[in-house]
């Protein structure tokens, strides 16, 4: 899938700022900045990729720089970021 | 005949077997206006020479007082000119060191400082001591153990740096000023007076030099050896400015009014009842709805314990609170109370909240509301290392009121963004569960089943009590489950218990 | 309790003050450009969420913009309670979401679940409240949106509030006639407690169900205000339990000390009870 630069979120306290850029090499590079990386790093990039995966995209460079957020923001924000990024809208 | 001469013999008997001298009339009395007289006194000296007076050598226990808070110059002041001095391997005993204090990494890494008692850490120098920056564990103490550990000697301090708004030359110092050179003011001088009573040699740092007698005296020129005058002791709007403000964060008022309703219906809220509320938006806001309940139903307050609060000046003022006991005057209001009111005292870290003195003024406290960083499952308390592992808060008087009180309430929002605060086990072990009776979230309300009189009647009122399991089940169902920390295998902290017993260590976060 | 659909601290916290109804906002609180954001956050908050018993309303953006389509397909999928439809003027537009609402319940299967609260801000609105009311049998209830309707009637919003009285006396009218709820409109100043409690009493006895609010400080006021007194709970206690003892026996008329009980009474009470549970006075057991 054709990818261009693109970012969704905030850097208010329980959200994340997700940016998404074309990469040039296979495979999904997260790069994460997190509040709660100790306890919640892996979670938290396991549900980037999984939300990415669900949507077709398995080939991107990602930075997140997370203050908190819960999945559910997560989701939303990685979905946000990749349909600005791709012009596919997960709505009808 | 019997004059003094004749009895010249039986006096210089009667000092042969004492092993004294013989008085001699040499005396020059000293002429000069007193006014004038005062400004030699041999104490007020330069602090490099009052640092070379005291006798303190390599190795020896140097300490300070954190009442300027924020605003703190004295540590970083003090410490630099020693570091300067070429000193090494001191023992820093402060009452506690918050993000002012980040200098002290410099001369921890250059040697000059060695060794730390605290009650708490915060900032960079924390997040530094955490990552392993020391060789020796840092010494953590609640506020009442650690005045009672000088007092008893078992922490020895050499020499004392200790700030002062305001002391005359012989070393009278009190935590405000009343000359109008007045340059802070931070009230209560409370966790400085084990340190200046029992300190081997005492020195006061102060910005505003005032006139003999400095009436209102919180330490005495009896317990001071000597007074260096500075330009300042701290930034003053970072002290104490105006009153400590109202939360206006909808949590935090929710939990405030939950935790008065706690307190209101627990048996302990009668005539005569003493209160103490800890730092924090929402244990601090429980003053203002348990205000309304005290007039509703009539009933008065002996004593307000602790942090003395703008608040609690105000119930005190309305004749809600009889007596105001203060350790530490959190605002400005408060320190001025302190200065004017005779119902309004202070008190020393050690006979406020020592367990093994047993005037005590905690053993006398019925309720306590208290904040925390991390609940468990067993109602232990951490209040002082954060859940990813970092040192970031301080023991102060946490483990003591809830000890000693015939109540203590903690007051905790569930989650802080994604950080939970009921927990299966806390990171450190702070105040131990026993201690604890009432846990105060969002989410619910929980009671230690070592309460369960005090469950039933807060049952009987109406107030739904809930698992403490279920708050943590609730917190995991929201965030998920945390991975464990990457603790390394080095001790950089050791948590002492008031009975002082080691409680607990802290170990480093490896990178 | 109105809360921006695009900030997810205030969004995972809402529920936790305990309002009636949580009204999670696409509309005004979105910028243009956070459209998307907003409604992926709403839709996930939704899903995820552990939100207890409240009332969670999704006020949309209108059908005659680029986002309000999606905005249904979103919040629909994922189980919405209520849509709010902003600045409605006609039983037409209430028409029309509903058929946006039943495309999405017929393909997900879940036909009938979504409900309607129309939220009228302008004079053609008010005029038509009774139309939007009864414009289609998921309406749940009528709101008020007094901004934009001042704005409409080219004056400005009073602390009295006098000119909202026709609108507000309308909309309950409306709301009675047509059976469903009657809610009022927001107040914004958070330091003016007092003139807040002084509104929520007003729009009480005009006969509305309940009020908007932007803060959770509000709550108290709002549920001291609308808390029935505890006379007048044992009272409606005793007739419905009059009522229950009747309709067992197979009696019709009933009394209460001494006092004939006619059907107007029984309401009354059974909204006194309701009432009740809803300020947090009674929980569900205590009825039984």
């Amino acid at each position: 899938m054709e990818l261009k630069n693109a970012m969704a979120g905030t850097l208010e306290s329980g959200d994340i700022l997700i940016q998404i850029a074309p990469s040039d090499v296979d495979g999904l590079h997260i790069e994460l900045d997190s509040t709660v990386a100790y306890q919640f790093g892996e979670q938290i990039k396991n549900v980037i990729i999984n939300t990415l995966k669900e949507l077709g995209i398995n080939k991107a460079n990602v930075k997140a720089t997370d203050k908190g957020a819960l999945d559910c923001t997560i989701k939303a924000r990685v979905t946000a970021a990749a349909v600005r990024s791709t012009g596919v809208d997960v709505w009808a | 005949m019997n004059s003094i001469k004749d009895r010249a013999e039986l006096i210089a008997a009667a000092a042969k077997k004492m092993g004294k001298e013989v008085f001699k009339d040499d005396i020059v009395k000293i002429s000069k206006p007193r006014h004038e007289l005062q400004k030699e006194s041999c104490k007020v000296v330069t602090l490099e020479d009052a640092i070379k007076k005291s006798g303190l050598k390599d190795g020896m226990t140097i300490s300070f007082h954190h009442h300027f808070r924020g605003g703190d110059k004295v540590v970083n002041m003090v410490v630099a000119k020693l570091a300067e001095m070429g000193f090494k391997n001191l023992h820093l005993a402060s009452s506690s060191l918050i993000n002012v204090h980040e200098p002290l990494i410099e001369h921890i890494k250059n040697g000059v400082i060695t060794k730390i008692s605290t009650s708490g850490l915060r900032g960079e120098l924390a997040t530094a001591i955490s990552h392993g920056l020391m060789e020796e564990p840092v010494v953590f103490r609640s506020h009442g153990s650690r005045g009672y550990a000088i007092a008893k000697g078992e922490l020895h301090i050499d020499v004392a740096f200790l700030g002062a708004s305001s002391s005359d030359p012989l070393g009278n110092a009190a935590g405000f000023s009343t000359s109008e050179n007045a340059k802070s003011i931070c009230g209560s001088l409370g966790y400085a007076l084990p340190d200046a009573k029992y300190a081997d040699t005492t020195i006061i740092l102060t910005d505003d030099l005032v006139d003999y007698p400095n009436q209102l005296n919180a330490i005495s020129e009896a317990d001071v050896d000597y007074v260096v005058v500075v330009d300042s002791v701290g930034d003053s709007s970072k002290i104490a400015s105006g009153a400590i403000r109202d939360t206006k964060n909808p949590r935090d008022i929710l939990l405030a009014k939950k935790a008065a309703k706690v307190v209101i219906n627990s048996g302990y809220f009668e005539n005569g009842f003493s209160l103490q509320t800890g730092s924090g938006g929402a244990s601090l806001a429980v003053t203002k709805y348990l205000r309304q309940a005290m007039i509703d139903k009539g009933i008065k307050a002996r004593f307000a314990l602790g942090g003395i609060t703008s608040h609690m000046v105000k119930l005190h003022q309305e004749g809600l609170i009889d007596r105001l006991i203060d350790v530490q005057s959190f605002d400005k209001v408060a320190a001025e109370s302190l200065l004017n009111d005779p119902m309004h005292k202070s008190v020393a870290a050690n006979e406020y909240a020592a367990m093994l003195e047993p005037g005590s003024a905690t053993h006398f406290l019925d309720v306590v509301i208290l904040s925390a960083l991390e609940v468990d499952v067993y109602f232990n308390v951490n209040v002082l290392v954060g859940s990813d592992g970092i040192i970031r808060g301080a023991i102060g008087g946490h483990p003591d009121t809830a000890a000693d009180s015939a109540l203590s309430v903690i007051v905790c929002p569930l989650l802080r963004g994604r950080i939970p605060c009921v927990v299966d086990e806390v990171t450190t072990l702070i105040t131990p569960g026993s201690t604890v009776d009432v846990v105060v979230t969002e989410f619910g309300i929980a009671v230690n089943p070592r309460r369960p009189e005090l469950r039933k009647r807060l049952e009987d009122a109406g107030i739904e009590i809930v698992e403490i399991t279920a708050l943590r089940d609730r917190a995991k169902s929201i965030i998920g489950n945390a991975a464990p920390l990457p603790f390394g295998d080095k001790v950089v902290g050791i948590v002492m218990n008031r009975d002082g017993s080691v409680m607990d260590v802290i170990k480093n976060i490896a990178d | 309790m109105f809360v921006p659909g695009n900030n997810p601290g205030m969004m995972a916290d809402a529920y936790i003050y305990g309002p009636d109804s949580i009204m999670l906002d696409l509309e005004d609180s979105v910028t243009m450009a956070e459209k998307d954001t907003a409604r992926l956050l709403v839709h996930n908050a939704l899903k995820t969420i552990d939100y207890g018993d409240t009332e969670m309303v999704v006020r949309i953006n209108p059908l005659n913009t680029p986002y309000g389509k999606k905005d249904i397909e979103a919040v629909v999928k994922a189980g919405v309670d209520v849509i709010r439809m902003p600045k409605t003027e006609t039983a037409e537009e209430v028409i029309e979401v509903e058929r946006e609402i039943e495309k999405v319940e017929k393909e997900i299967g879940c036909l009938g679940r979504t409900q309607i609260m129309a939220a009228i801000e302008s004079a053609l609105g008010v005029v038509n409240a009774y139309a939007i009311a009864t414009a289609s049998k998921r309406m749940m209830g009528i709101a008020l949106g007094a901004e934009d309707y001042s704005a409409n009637l080219k004056t400005q919003r009073t602390p009295e509030g006098s000119e909202l009285l026709l609108a507000r006396e309308t909309i309950v009218v409306a709301a009675r006639a047509a059976g469903i709820d009657a809610l009022d409109t927001v107040y914004s100043n958070l330091n003016d407690m007092e003139t807040f409690r002084k509104e929520v009493e007003a729009i009480k006895k005009l006969g509305f169900d309940g009020k908007s609010i932007i803060n959770p400080r509000q709550i108290e006021i709002v549920n001291e205000v609308f808390a029935p007194k505890e006379k007048d709970i044992q009272k409606s206690l005793t007739i419905l339990a009059a009522i229950k003892e009747a309709e067992k026996k197979g009696s019709g008329v009933i009394a209460v000390n001494g006092k004939m009980v006619d059907r107007p009474v029984v309401l009354r009470a059974q909204r006194t009870i309701d009432l009740a549970i809803a300020s947090g006075i009674l929980t569900k057991e205590d009825i039984q």
